[in-house]
């Protein structure tokens, strides 16, 4: 390689660099600057009373593993999310199934079943609500007309996270919905083809054919929502407010309060970053265990 | 400097605008009945030019308080040529809206309207008010203790335009009705009248709850309380314990003892309250344990149950034209308590007759930036805000939470003139004033951190109340996070702004 070439590889190197600095200080400015931040915040008591980032060491990671409550409301959201995901995921799986092959009204279907993912959650926490009202609400007048007696939707711990559930399976089956039938829409005939000429009826060619060949969609769709299920706050804002007692109060919302009301930034940026890590390990180790209980079985 | 300039400047234009005459102009056309006769009227504020200035306000959102800040910074805007920017915002985040500027040093705002209590956090970032505004009439006919509640280290640092007390609310068709009367007496020996203790409270809810007493087909309950966690629970829950907790011989800290700074709370008198919370749950709405301030207003402004005890939004929506029980209620003070725990001797004194602790629950406030560059216009604006005129007409509308907090307000002919009947106007007046001569009141904690110490309150309590914890536990925690909190801010540093408290409530003020 002579001096020449080398040159002109450098400059080519160089503009290359300098057409992707604006895409990496984008980067810079829209992830790594708040985190970094945040980084620093969280070795700060930055408080209501105390403003500016001085420096107190661990002291507030110390206080977030002492913290009962984060560790009880994370709890309580691993449970909410796995089972309103899984909730999510059959129901989105149904659906998509339904609508998949040619039946009257698809169409209609399709757009009706995406009506609960286009509107605004704190707007349909607030009809929620109304709906839940255990005296003036409908759903208790509907469950009177059955003999039903009233149902503490919202006032007994477990009428409140059945409650946040129903919400949030109404809310985001959509969303699985959506992805699935995308996925089934995109699947090659000829397996099927292959599993009529075999004799495959209907159960065992879902189980043979269409369930394996959806596993890369369905480990992608699993995770998105698991990751927007671990954030869910304004639903449980509006509805229970994390009540009654703590029966309800998920670790996004558990933060707010520490961050917003309360106003301990310095405290509640260390509670986000352990959580962040949590959920970031936790994903990473749901991921791995989906492709290899789903991609796996078929190879 | 600039800051003694433009109070100066400020002094001599109020004083100019008071002297000179003004000329009867009609100012019907702003929705008020007529301009009233007061230092910041209709026509003083008119006489005044801000053109080419700006003013810019951050205040709760639509309607209540944020209603009235649009409409009169509207009108202000009309009648001194300035523009004027207002910004709502929700309540939940109303805090962090007001505090990430001051303690950044941004001039964000020239003028707030915030919770009264928030005080503690704020002082250091408000202008004091201007001796020519405290002299003002308006401010002149403020009862001293939303004087008191506005005031700092002895110093005005709020502007009063609101005055809320928590009350009890109770319906006269079931409690003035001779049948029921007798009935009551015949199935629970008990004479039929307004709860003077929260367990007479809770037995008269008890046995009025889940019938149709006033006969309209529906179920019918005995109490509607705010027990929603996170939305303003934490009141109701001191409304309750005030008067288990405060003993009117022992002074010196209600929350805390303002000699040591220990907290208070998991004292046996609180116990006492939060036990009484959590029976009166039984008596609630189905539910009603979930109910925020709007639904308590709804439940008990609408009819559906028998009593009920918050701010006066509950009383002024029953009373309003369109209300099937208009004219069907009545105020009394907040239930007491015949036995008091007395914290110096550490036992229980029994009271003959109930022990009431009037319960000032914080309210609106509003103030001046004192990095504002236009002071003046802003103390001005607040002036205007809560000049006589436009008082009267925001204490008529219910949504816009704006209650009496001078003393002409407890006139009781201009509630008549609202449409309320003698008995309904008569004991509202009666409830409200009395509460300014009680000698045994009790304050929010208004100190720097307050809302860590209230929702660490009210976690506790909504723990309790949800069967999660006992009572005593679940103070007991409280109190384990409020000495953590306290650390944190330093006792000291907490003494010194819960003075301020005590001062009010030992009447020192």
């Amino acid at each position: 390689m002579t001096p020449t070439s080398t040159f002109g590889v450098n400059t080519m190197l160089s503009s290359k660099h300098f057409f992707l600095l604006p895409a990496l200080l984008t980067l810079v400015a829209i992830i790594l600057f708040p985190l970094l931040f945040t980084i620093r915040v969280s070795f700060s008591s930055w408080d209501v009373f105390q403003s500016g980032l001085d420096y107190i060491g661990g002291k507030n990671y110390g206080r977030v593993l002492a913290d009962e409550r984060f560790w009880q409301s994370l709890g309580r959201l691993s449970l909410l999310s796995l089972i309103s995901v899984s909730l999510q995921y059959t129901l989105g799986f149904a659906l998509a199934l339904a609508v998949w092959k040619q039946v009257r009204g698809g169409r209609f279907l399709r757009v009706l079943f995406l009506i609960p993912m286009m509107t605004t959650p704190v707007v349909m926490s607030v009809i929620w609500r109304t709906v839940f009202h255990e005296s003036l609400g409908p759903a208790n007048d509907i469950l009177g007309m059955f003999g039903i007696g009233a149902v503490p939707w919202l006032s007994s711990a477990t009428g409140a996270f059945i409650s946040v559930l129903i919400v949030e399976v109404w809310q985001w089956t959509p969303f699985m919905f959506l992805l699935l039938l995308a996925g089934l829409v995109s699947l090659p005939r000829e397996p099927y083809l292959a599993a009529a000429i075999d004799g495959a009826g209907t159960w065992r060619t879902f189980w043979q054919v269409t369930f394996p060949l959806m596993a890369p969609i369905t480990i992608g769709a699993l995770i998105i929502r698991l990751i927007e299920a671990s954030k869910i706050m304004d639903t449980v804002y509006v509805l229970t407010s994390g009540g009654p007692g703590t029966a309800t109060e998920t670790s996004s919302y558990y933060i707010y309060i520490r961050g917003l009301r309360d106003f301990q930034i310095g405290y509640s940026a260390a509670l986000s970053l352990v959580y962040l890590v949590i959920m970031i390990v936790s994903l990473t180790v749901i991921a791995k265990l989906l492709l290899r209980l789903l991609v796996g079985k078929v190879g | 400097m600039k800051y003694r300039f433009t109070t100066s400047a400020s002094v001599l234009a109020i004083i100019a605008s008071s002297a000179v005459p003004v000329s009867a102009q009609d100012y019907t056309r702003f929705g008020i009945e007529q301009d009233l006769p007061g230092t910041c009227s209709y026509a003083a504020t008119d006489a005044k030019d801000y053109s080419g200035r700006t003013l810019n306000i951050i205040t709760h959102a639509i309607p209540v308080i944020g209603e009235p800040t649009a409409l009169h910074a509207e009108q202000f805007a009309e009648l001194t040529g300035a523009e004027v920017n207002v910004v709502h915002v929700p309540f939940g985040d109303l805090f962090q809206r007001i505090m990430i500027p001051f303690q950044s040093e941004q001039n964000a705002y020239d003028v707030m309207f915030y919770p009264s209590l928030w005080i503690g956090d704020f002082s250091r970032f408000l202008a004091p008010v201007p001796e020519a505004y405290v002299n003002s009439t308006g401010m002149m006919d403020v009862t001293p203790s939303f004087t008191g509640v506005a005031t700092w280290n002895g110093e005005m640092i709020q502007y009063p335009m609101d005055g809320d007390r928590h009350y009890l609310k109770f319906r006269t068709d079931v409690f003035d009705n001779a049948e029921v009367q007798a009935q009551y007496l015949a199935d629970t020996g008990n004479e039929l009248t307004v709860p003077a203790t929260w367990e007479e409270y809770n037995q008269v809810a008890a046995y009025f709850n889940a019938s149709d007493w006033d006969g309209d087909g529906e179920l019918n309950y005995g109490s509607a309380e705010v027990a929603k966690r996170d939305d303003l629970m934490f009141s109701a829950f001191i409304s309750r314990a005030a008067p288990y907790a405060k003993h009117p011989d022992v002074q010196g800290g209600f929350f805390f003892d303002l000699e040591t700074m220990e907290p208070l709370i998991n004292t046996p008198g609180f116990v006492r309250g939060l036990e009484l919370f959590i029976e009166a749950q039984a008596s609630f709405p189905p539910g009603g344990t979930n109910f925020g301030l709007g639904d308590e207003i709804f439940s008990f402004g609408g009819g559906q149950t028998l009593m009920s005890y918050s701010w006066d939004d509950a009383y002024i929506q029953a009373n309003q034209e369109d209300s099937r029980i208009r004219n069907m209620v009545a105020a009394a003070p907040l239930p007491g308590a015949s036995e008091v725990w007395n914290r110096t001797t550490g036992a229980w004194d029994t009271f003959e007759t109930p022990n009431r602790a009037p319960y000032m629950t914080w309210g609106w406030s509003s103030a001046v930036s004192s990095m504002s560059e236009e002071q003046e216009m802003g103390f001005d604006f607040l002036c205007f805000f809560s000049n006589e005129a436009n008082a009267e007409h925001d204490m008529q509308i219910g949504r816009f939470g704006v209650n009496p907090y001078r003393n002409s307000h407890f006139d009781i002919d201009y509630w008549k003139g609202q449409g309320w009947a003698d008995e309904t106007a008569q004991t509202y007046v009666t409830t409200l004033s009395e509460m300014e001569e009680s000698q045994n009141r009790v304050f929010d904690l208004r100190v720097p951190g307050v809302s860590q110490f209230m929702s660490s309150m009210a976690n506790g309590v909504a723990e309790a109340m949800a069967g999660q914890k006992t009572a005593q536990d679940a103070l007991d925690d409280v109190a384990q996070e409020w000495a953590e909190i306290a650390d944190r801010i330093g006792k000291d540093r907490l003494r010194d702004a819960y003075a301020n408290v005590v001062t009010l409530e030992d009447n020192e003020g």
